[in-house]
């Protein structure tokens, strides 16, 4: 087997398949919504069980819903990178 | 009809950072982008705000009922010495000018979206020295308070051999806390121009609004609370038991 490719037809594989890659990357942020969806629903009961510590209890989940959004950032950030910044463009 | 569709639709997404104009310093090009100017109009709207609200204080005497703007000086300097009173107890007094200034500088940063500039904090070069500035913070007030020895038992905490874990933890730091800014304020960035280059002209008044609150003023707050909370969480973790 001895097959070639052109450049563009190339170019356009590559796109395709980053154009797929980032769509999978986006993937990562069923971690994030899973782990705030808990983190949202024990705060809910702490404030349920003890209404007068609301505000403290609001903050610290906020807090914490924003440091374990990170892992579904850099899956946002790679597909951003395949999308805009294309690294694998020949 | 395609022309027509294109009409009404407006034009294709628009978020990257413009090139303005070109220098060449030492044989090497650079660029003053956008990036560079939003951030001088950022710091420009801080600094007017900050001689405005110098002079309101200056000119302020304990006898005359106090101004409309002093209160509101003066409301968010309590509110910012409550913040970093909480969280580092009693060696807040050391940095509460610190935190405050990347309170407001990220703050203003933020929301400076909504005034249809883009967000400097969308800017990987602008969140990186943010985070590089917290690290050495942690850093120099660890070596301070623990000395060497400390410094070095801390990272060889639970057996020797964690000892490469422990400087890889230590080196993500500044580079989670700067990602995590850069990448919240992005995303917000991304979809408001998704968001704009999609709707019909007719619909681009009014409806975009409800989304700006969430990307720009919820988002951007959170944010901004985030990173000054971690950044005062890992240096009182650094100070130790006697701070």
């Amino acid at each position: 087997m001895n097959f070639k490719f052109d450049a563009d037809t190339m170019n356009g594989i590559i796109h395709a398949c980053s154009a797929i890659g980032a769509g999978l990357a986006v993937i990562a942020g069923i971690g994030p919504g899973i782990g705030q969806g808990i983190a949202a629903g024990y705060a809910a009961s702490a404030a349920g069980r003890n209404p007068g510590a609301k505000s403290d209890i609001t903050s610290t989940m906020l807090l914490g819903q924003a440091v374990a959004e990170t892992t579904g950032l850099y899956g946002l950030l790679v597909a951003m990178l395949l999308m805009f910044v294309k690294p694998l463009d020949m | 009809m395609g022309e027509l569709w294109k009409a009404l639709n407006g034009h294709d997404p628009d978020f990257f950072i413009k090139n303005l104009f070109e220098y060449e310093l030492f044989g090497q090009k650079l660029h003053i982008t956008t990036a560079h100017v939003c951030v001088l109009l950022v710091m420009l709207v801080i600094v007017i705000f900050a001689i405005c609200a110098g002079r309101a204080i200056r000119k302020a005497a304990v006898t005359d009922t106090p101004t409309p703007f002093q209160n509101f000086v003066e409301l968010i300097v309590e509110m910012l010495n409550k913040m970093v009173t909480g969280v580092m107890g009693g060696s807040a007094k050391n940095f509460v000018n610190y935190i405050s200034t990347i309170f407001i500088f990220i703050l203003i940063s933020n929301i400076s979206g909504l005034f249809g500039l883009r967000p400097p904090t969308a800017y990987y070069g602008v969140t990186l020295p943010l985070g590089l500035i917290s690290f050495c913070m942690i850093f120099y007030n660890k070596i301070k308070h623990q000395k060497v020895s400390g410094f070095l038992k801390g990272l060889c905490e639970p057996w020797v051999f964690w000892a490469p874990i422990n400087i890889i933890g230590d080196i993500a730091v500044p580079i989670s806390m700067s990602l995590r800014l850069f990448a919240n304020v992005l995303s917000g960035t991304v979809m408001m121009a998704l968001i704009y280059s999609l709707l019909p002209v007719f619909v681009k008044i009014g409806i975009p609004s409800v989304l700006h609150i969430y990307f720009d003023l919820f988002s951007g707050a959170i944010q901004t609370y985030v990173f000054c909370m971690l950044t005062m969480t890992y240096v009182t973790d650094a100070i130790g038991e006697e701070g």
